[in-house]
């Protein structure tokens, strides 16, 4: 397949650019870690600059790179200066975390988003077209913060979903599908905020894509030859309005981890928000390259998996493929 | 719908301009605290006293009653009324930054306090703390959205215009820019830039960090432009008659990319005061004792605060308001 091979090279690119760009904004920052522990009288100087060279941050810019890249083929990114260990097992511990809430919320907001999309495209004009780029244009407008901060007021005061965390402080003595359940509600909370956000935004694409098939010369033939509406929409319309629809994903996945490390910070969910947040405070270098790296594999990795969907999808691309080879 | 844009506009225009003349539309400053009115719930407005009904509102000074060890509650001193003035003088500020002032719009006599959104846990007037939060917020949304289309601009011009290999290189590095989670990349910036800084300072670095990483998307856009236009017949005529590539550029694509910068700007400014505002909430931002609407929200991040002092959810409805306006004025100017 050669254009999957050729995604993939993409990808490797972008990940190498990235971690480029993330060197030179070290090289161009003032100041380190170790500039909050220069303020503290009791360690010394010298202490401090054998700590420095420990950690190489004395290394020049092409040094330090080469070693992490080294160390990134490892699988460690490097070393956490705050928490003295390696910074992938670190990032991977909570990454899952991340991972599970924004992957129940992209499936959720799929699932909600297509078929809605669809539904309000079908009926242009009418009533629930209108009610649904009504509310998603509020929507898209309000800032995730904003949305956040209200929800969670609301949980607080009326006590209806637990708070913080993943689990419940007793949760040990639960069965199984209890422990099931514990999570499932510290998991709603944050999955209905960042849903909230992201829909608003997919079903304008959908409705959008769809819409623009609509209009096509050969939906409006198939009509004209007395097709009947459902059948035009769903045999001759939707298979080509889901590639656009589908090569949102990969966009959809990096708004929607932007989205879940501000959720996380707000709703306590212990993933790579809060950790990312409390490295940024400290300036624990490498944790935040690390932080960044992980987040952009996981958006370059969903732009992937569209991608492959859209070779499944779309014959076009199929014949593409076959005619660069 | 001409009609419609035109109502958003002289609602943002409206909204803009309080808070330009925050000093003068807020009753108090910004950073004044009064440590006996901790807490204090909107003032009530009221009409009616034992004399019959007033045309003009007045309030009542509130007082704080400890009872026991419980928070205390606010009582009203009933005997005298303080009716609310217009155009009377309190608290200097500076009206646009330049010339000292101490007129405001309206107030009222001390002791009495008129307080129409609360006060938050320092005692300080939440009403003028969000105008003068609101500044710094919208200002670091327009500084950075300025920015970004500054630099999506030229570079997506050079791009379409020469074309080639810096076309090719700029546009990986667009890709690069897009294919990130802006709020992690936001972040990691952040962590590169010393913690501690003055308020101005920050303020700087912090527009130009958040513009500087939004302007791919506007130099995509306006690349294609350039692309399209480079080989029209005036484009050409203009060449052939010996003009420079930047007076070609200036004079006759450039004018061409200004709807859609136009409509960028509208989509961009809300989500670059959302950045900032995201920011501050972290602590990453414009600092105490500075208001933004950030930081004023931070102080939600308790949950007994968030709870029981709902007055304070008054940023987040500031918020709401300038965001959904520009977004329906991206909407009409997109679609129209």
């Amino acid at each position: 397949m050669s254009y999957i091979a050729r995604r993939l090279v993409r990808a490797v690119l972008l990940l190498i650019g990235v971690s480029a760009l993330c060197f030179l904004f070290t090289e161009m920052a003032p100041g380190t870690f170790f500039d909050e522990m220069r303020m503290n009288p009791q360690i010394s100087p010298e202490t401090i600059s054998a700590l420095r060279s420990r950690y190489g941050l004395n290394q020049p810019l092409l040094v330090r790179y080469g070693r992490w890249v080294q160390s990134a083929l490892h699988s460690d990114l490097g070393y956490s200066i705050a928490y003295n260990v390696p910074v992938a097992p670190l990032l991977w511990s909570r990454a899952k975390n991340t991972l599970l809430l924004t992957i129940t919320a992209l499936l959720l907001t799929w699932l909600i988003s297509v078929p809605v999309g669809v539904w309000a495209a079908s009926q242009r004009g009418g009533l629930l077209d209108r009610a649904v780029t009504l509310l998603s244009s509020f929507l898209i407008s309000v800032p995730e913060l904003v949305i956040a901060v209200g929800l969670l007021a609301a949980v607080v005061r009326w006590r209806i979903l637990p708070i913080g965390g993943m689990r419940s402080s007793d949760v040990e003595g639960l069965s199984t599908s209890g422990k099931l359940q514990d999570l499932l509600l510290h998991l709603a909370l944050p999955t209905v905020i960042l849903v909230l956000g992201e829909t608003a935004v997919i079903v304008r694409h959908v409705r959008s894509s769809v819409l623009e098939v609509l209009d096509a010369p050969y939906v409006q033939a198939a009509c004209g030859f007395g097709i009947k509406p459902r059948r035009v929409l769903f045999r001759h319309a939707l298979p080509v309005a889901a590639n656009p629809a589908v090569s949102l994903l990969g966009f959809s996945l990096a708004g929607l981890l932007s989205g879940s490390m501000m959720v996380e910070v707000v709703c306590g969910w212990p993933g790579l928000g809060p950790l990312m947040l409390e490295a940024t405070l400290s300036r624990d270098l490498y944790l935040v390259i690390g932080g960044i790296m992980f987040s952009s594999l996981f958006t370059l990795g969903g732009g992937m998996i569209a991608d492959i969907l859209l070779l499944a999808l779309d014959p076009r691309i199929r014949r593409e493929g076959s005619d660069a080879q | 719908m001409r009609s419609k844009t035109a109502i958003l506009i002289a609602a943002l225009a409206g909204v803009h301009i309080i808070l330009l003349f925050a000093g003068f539309v807020a009753p108090y400053d910004a950073a004044t605290q009064d440590r006996e009115l901790p807490y204090a719930p909107p003032t009530r407005l009221h009409f009616k006293d034992a004399s019959g009904f007033h045309l003009r509102p007045f309030v009542y000074a509130s007082k704080l009653v400890l009872d026991g060890d419980q928070a205390g509650t606010y009582q009203e001193d009933r005997t005298h009324a303080y009716p609310v003035q217009f155009l009377l003088y309190g608290s200097s500020y500076r009206l646009l930054g330049l010339h000292g002032a101490s007129l405001h719009l309206f107030g009222v006599v001390e002791p009495a306090k008129i307080l129409i959104l609360g006060t938050d846990g320092y005692g300080r007037d939440e009403f003028s703390r969000v105008l003068f939060g609101g500044q710094i917020s919208v200002a670091a949304g327009l500084t950075a959205t300025l920015i970004a289309l500054l630099a999506g601009g030229i570079l997506g011009s050079i791009a379409g215009y020469y074309g080639r290999w810096i076309d090719e290189s700029l546009m990986g590095v667009t890709e690069l820019f897009l294919s990130l989670p802006w709020l992690y990349f936001l972040l990691g910036v952040r962590a590169f830039l010393p913690l501690h800084l003055s308020a101005l300072r920050t303020f700087f670095l912090l527009t130009s960090v958040i513009g500087l990483i939004g302007w791919a998307r506007p130099a995509r856009l306006v690349r294609g432009i350039v692309l399209s236009s480079r080989n029209r017949n005036y484009v050409l005529a203009a060449r052939g008659f010996g003009a420079s590539d930047f007076y070609i550029l200036r004079r006759h694509i450039m004018p061409q990319t200004f709807g859609v910068l136009l409509t960028q700007a509208a989509l961009l400014v809300p989500q670059y005061i959302a950045a900032e505002v995201t920011l501050s909430f972290f602590g990453l931002g414009v600092s105490e004792p500075v208001p933004s609407w950030g930081n004023m929200l931070s102080a939600l991040q308790q949950y007994s605060v968030l709870v029981s002092y709902g007055w304070l959810l008054a940023p987040a409805g500031a918020l709401i308001i300038t965001s959904v306006l520009y977004g329906y004025l991206a909407d009409t100017l997109h679609s129209g």
